[in-house]
């Protein structure tokens, strides 16, 4: 079956593909930088990144002519509608309050939460009986607060916090047990410090992110996807996220 | 809760049975933050409002360095340096007074204390230094002495004149403990917060409230005009 499947999207690219090199369809591609290691401009002053360096296989993939744009956040979905561009990939996460207004690819990328604690803490997140009493700090809202109140909640006493630094203050100071953080969050707020790690198993949650386009551009759309697909069959996605990452966030 | 109250409380969206015991469990937490430190406050500014007074500049000196630096400074400053700076002391972990700022409420407490404290204490020092010269020339020809003085004319003629300033400073410490949600403790404002992050439903979460908040206000300011009659009782016009 998943053969099948790569087989289908390979002949859906290589069909788009030639599709494309006859009218060279071009594409406006909008970030918002800096935001590493997703995009953001090198020593250079070169735009470059973990979603440009994909934006840039993908445009090969779909044999398009591609141009970067670059967008202040605020902006972007306003931006996109006044056809300043035609794709965002600029990490944006899929919501249904977005996809009212913009249609989505299919999900590229999804940051997974991820356990952090001190050096000296030994207890199996997934284990309940052993986790039963431990304070864990999340931030308010986020998936991670919804993950850990639906498994965890009435086994340990959650902590919520509106900014990441607030948690890892407590943290530091001993009042947490352990975070459940977007893992990026983590990896550059706790495991900076010394004498912490991560003490889990990365969690992947929510819809992830999507290239978001226009509601009309379902050809678009298409392509996209096909081309998405490819790239994450045949190794050329993983070589990039290897770049970038050391966890996994495909998706 | 009865079945019947749960299952009406149910059909609605927000205002589920769960809001409820999540609103229900930050008012316990809000009116014990407040009454304790309300009560603590105004056991310890009471003496040190009549150091305040006292007319030798190194008794009332450091009283007034303490109100100067805690009026001339946020709450939400003091409340973090007291929760974030208690745990940055090295070591502090391994005392026993760790197991007590470990958590929120103790630090939130302390935070409140200090700083209900510092007001009530001008309060009292302003309604003391209005106290008439007759008044206490009086009570010396009586022979009273220092404390007799103290206790049967300065504090309850102070205390008439301090009960209306004090009940606003009562309603302000009630608003101002809705920031002890910023260092995690539960109050009404952190079951708010959570309850909108979890319904993404910010009208009815603050205006829910909202409404708690007024309805404690409203029972404070019964509680004074009680208080104010009882105090102020002999300023009525005869027969009234």
């Amino acid at each position: 079956m998943k053969k099948m499947i790569v087989a289908a999207g390979c002949a859906l690219a290589m069909m788009a593909g030639s599709a494309l090199a006859q009218d060279g369809r071009d594409i406006r591609i909008a970030f918002d930088v800096p935001y590493e290691p997703f995009e953001y401009r090198d020593d250079d002053g070169n735009l470059t990144g973990f979603e440009v360096e994909l934006a840039e296989a993908m445009c090969e993939e779909m044999n398009a002519n591609c141009e970067f744009v670059i967008q202040a956040w605020d902006g972007m979905i306003p931006g996109l509608l006044a056809r300043k561009f035609d794709a965002i990939m600029s990490s944006m996460s899929i919501t249904e309050e977005r996809a009212e207004r913009v249609l989505f690819s299919e999900p590229y990328y999804i940051t997974p939460g991820g356990w952090f604690g001190p050096e000296d803490f030994d207890t199996d997140v997934t284990d309940m009986d052993a986790m039963e009493g431990k304070t864990v700090g999340v931030q308010r809202g986020t998936t991670m607060d919804t993950y850990v109140t639906d498994e965890l909640g009435g086994i340990v006493s959650i902590k919520r916090y509106t900014t990441a630094d607030d948690m890892v203050l407590d943290l530091e100071g001993q009042r947490l047990d352990v975070v459940f953080v977007d893992y990026p969050v983590g990896e550059q707020t706790v495991l900076s410090k010394d004498g912490f790690k991560e003490v889990g198993e990365p969690v992947k949650l929510g819809e992830g992110v999507g290239v978001a386009m226009r509601k009309r551009d379902k050809d678009l759309a298409e392509e996209i996807n096909a081309a998405l697909e490819t790239l994450k069959n045949d190794g050329t996605y993983d070589a990039i996220m290897d770049k970038y990452f050391s966890y996994d966030i495909k998706m | 809760m009865p079945d019947f109250i749960t299952a009406w409380l149910d059909q609605n969206d927000v205002f589920t049975t769960m809001t409820m015991l999540e609103y229900w469990n930050g008012l316990v937490q809000t009116v014990q933050l407040v009454f304790l430190s309300l009560i603590i406050g105004l056991l310890v500014a009471v003496p040190l409002a009549i150091l305040r007074t006292n007319r030798r500049w190194w008794v009332s000196g450091p009283v007034w360095v303490y109100t100067y630096l805690f009026r001339g400074t946020p709450l939400l400053i003091q409340l973090y340096i007291i929760y974030y700076g208690l745990a940055q002391i090295p070591g502090i972990q391994e005392t026993f007074w760790w197991s007590i700022f470990r958590e929120p409420f103790y630090p939130a407490l302390l935070a409140f204390t200090l700083n209900t404290a510092a007001y009530t204490t001008e309060i009292f020092r302003g309604a003391i230094a209005a106290t008439p010269q007759g008044e206490i020339e009086a009570a010396k020809a009586y022979g009273m002495s220092w404390f007799l003085r103290l206790r049967r004319i300065v504090l309850p003629s102070a205390a008439r004149r301090a009960v209306q300033a004090y009940s606003n400073e009562v309603i302000f410490m009630l608003h101002a403990s809705a920031i002890a949600s910023v260092v995690t403790i539960v109050d009404l404002t952190g079951a708010a917060r959570n309850i909108y992050s979890r319904f993404y439903a910010p009208f009815e979460a603050f205006i829910g409230v909202a409404l708690i908040y007024m309805a404690l206000t409203f029972l404070l300011v019964f509680a004074f005009r009680k208080l104010e009659n009882h105090l102020l009782r002999h300023q009525r016009p005869a027969g009234g």
